[in-house]
């Protein structure tokens, strides 16, 4: 009998369902299925919930729902649960690998044993999947790195890493939506703002949405650069068809 | 339409930002909740200057701001212990005012606020709050990506701070009838998520150690100085939701506090909750302060937050009329020249 889901006390104010072990596309289904399930139900009391790797937080206001009654509500919703592998939207967004804006290139390609080429032509073919989003807002921790690019976090993490730079550290890649400091290995950069606080939806990318990047040349870096700084980049064109 | 009226924002304070009770809906999205670090008194002074109770206002870290009323008139009411000059544009003298107490200040009126003497934090709300926009449905500032709020960060002098109105509708001032208890004692939690990485001796250090406020204790939280907390085996868990509240205790054992302008979401193991009554409490903490915890139910932590909540009606509802404003009156008196200085009318500091 497995041991989950489990569920763990976040005080009077949430708790939370876990649905297994470490970083697995099917333990996050259930995840995803369980937060689709809570917003479509909007159960009286459940102020939002949070998506990650193993676990669905939910937060509820005490003064209008108690624990004991939305968690037996949570597990009978739990027994009708239909978990789907492919639930959010397909990207495909544009990188450009150009050494000035990848100053990892080099280096990971090195570590990994591979050229540069080699490293640009894998990370391009992969489907990755957002599994969650978090440590600054449209922050998207996507899974599915092949394995031969696998490598820890920079032993100094950078006390700047550029808005756009696109990065990859253990099994995940991901796309700084703001400057800050970072840890991850820089491998390239996109002209898109994965946070714009202009934009009608500031936040892009949501958990659950898979993304693959297409190599841009420096020269269509600087173009759709210059649209997304005038506003006149259109976003919605990057959605494609799964 | 009437013109549009300001705080003209001559001295900053230390910290001091626009905040309403929080930006819900977008934590999935990786968006911070950031808010009022203690909502009873935002909620409560907005009512003392008619507002709906989620108004933004202004709340003050550590050291008050001061500013000249750039606007016909604004009603205004601080809530927290410190020195409040008024500084009348006609001229007449400086006087104090009241906290708990709503009061109309005109244009040129320069209202200053000393030092927070009780907490870390204070609050000044006024009618009809602050011309800015809503991001992300909420006025709340998030200052670490520079979103929401007035430009996204703390305030500086020379800002000039937009009033939604241009002049205060006459009425009476209200006051607070009486004070909010924050509670004393242990700071209650409810055990978990992860309390089962957690030695028992860990549990036990952790119950009964006191533990004090470091200087590193900001609207992002408050870092704990005290005897170490032993894991079983590791600080770091796969990266999941957080609430405010949430007792992290990274690989030092020494537990980290999150509050409002915590992250969504975070990797190390937290051994507890601060349950949602004692929020505003460890909110209004400073360096130096001491406390210790006490671990409850979730059942009885949510009947204290429904008795906080009836205690908060309460004072609400206790809202009326203020008393004249023994220090007008004073300064009427010698104006008309009725008893000549004769009698000896009450200072107009408070403290």
């Amino acid at each position: 009998m497995s041991n989950y889901p489990q569920i763990r006390s976040f005080g009077d104010t949430g708790f939370s369902v876990e649905f297994g072990e470490g970083i697995d596309r099917a333990v996050n289904a259930q995840v995803m299925a369980l937060h689709a399930a809570l917003g479509e139900a909007k159960l009286p009391g459940v102020v939002e919930t949070i998506p990650s790797f193993r676990a669905l937080l939910v937060q509820y206001d005490p003064l209008n729902a108690s624990r004991a009654e939305l968690e037996s509500q949570v597990r009978a919703m739990l027994a009708g649960l239909k978990a789907s592998l492919r639930t959010g939207r397909l990207w495909r967004l544009p990188v450009c690998y150009a050494p000035d804006l990848a100053p990892d290139l080099a280096d990971v390609a090195e570590r990994c044993k591979l050229s540069p080429d080699a490293v640009i032509a894998t990370h391009t073919a992969g489907r990755y999947f957002v599994y969650m989003l978090g440590f600054m807002p449209g922050l998207a921790y996507m899974g599915g790195l092949d394995a031969s690019l696998h490598l820890p976090r920079r032993k100094e993490p950078r006390l700047k890493v550029p808005q756009g730079s696109v990065a990859i550290a253990e099994s995940m890649t991901t796309i700084y939506p703001w400057e800050s400091p970072g840890g991850w290995h820089l491998i390239g950069r996109t002209p898109l703002r994965l946070f714009d606080a202009g934009r009608s939806e500031p936040i892009l990318l949501a958990a659950g949405d898979e993304v693959t990047y297409a190599a841009i040349s420096a020269d269509d870096y600087a173009a759709m650069l210059n649209r997304v700084e005038q506003g006149t980049f259109d976003y919605a064109a990057l959605q494609v068809k799964p | 339409m009437t013109a549009a009226g300001f705080l003209d924002i001559v001295t900053p304070g230390l910290m001091t930002s626009v905040q309403d009770l929080g930006r819900f809906g977008a934590q999935a999205l990786g968006m911070p909740v950031a808010g009022a670090t203690d909502p009873i008194a935002l909620r409560l002074l907005n009512r003392l200057v008619g507002n709906p109770e989620n108004t933004a206002a202004l709340e003050i870290g550590y050291l008050g701001p001061g500013f000249t009323v750039a606007a016909d008139s604004v009603r205004v009411a601080f809530g927290g212990v410190a020195k409040l000059t008024l500084q009348p544009a006609d001229g007449s003298d400086a006087r104090g005012l009241k906290p708990w107490r709503s009061v109309l200040l005109k244009r040129g009126d320069r209202l200053t606020i000393g030092a927070i003497e009780d907490a870390s934090v204070a609050c000044l709300a006024v009618q009809g709050g602050f011309a800015i926009p809503l991001f992300m449905g909420s006025h709340s500032t998030y200052m670490r990506s520079g979103l929401g709020g007035f430009e996204g960060r703390a305030l500086r002098a020379g800002d000039r701070l937009p009033l939604k109105l241009n002049a205060a509708p006459e009425g009476e001032e209200r006051e607070l009838a009486d004070s909010i208890d924050y509670g004393s004692g242990p700071i209650r939690v409810v055990l978990g998520p992860q309390d089962d990485r957690f030695t028992p001796k860990g549990i036990e250090t952790f119950l009964s150690a006191t533990y004090t406020v470091t200087k590193e204790a900001d609207r992002m939280g408050l870092r704990l100085d005290g005897e170490v907390v032993e894991h079983t085996r590791g600080a770091d868990i796969a990266s999941e939701g957080l609430v405010t509240g949430s007792i992290q205790i990274p690989g030092n054992g020494k537990p980290i506090i999150l509050m409002a302008d915590r992250q969504t979401t975070g990797g190390y193991t937290k051994i507890a909750t601060v349950i949602s009554a004692d929020l505003p409490r460890v909110g209004r903490m400073k360096p130096g302060d001491m406390l210790s915890f006490r671990a409850i139910s979730v059942a009885e932590a949510e009947a204290i937050r429904r008795e906080q909540e009836k205690q908060v009606r309460r004072l609400i509802e206790g809202v009326r009329t203020a008393l004249p404003d023994v220090w007008l009156d004073h300064n009427a008196l010698y104006t008309v020249n009725l008893i000549s200085g004769a009698v000896d009318a009450p200072s107009g500091h408070w403290k």
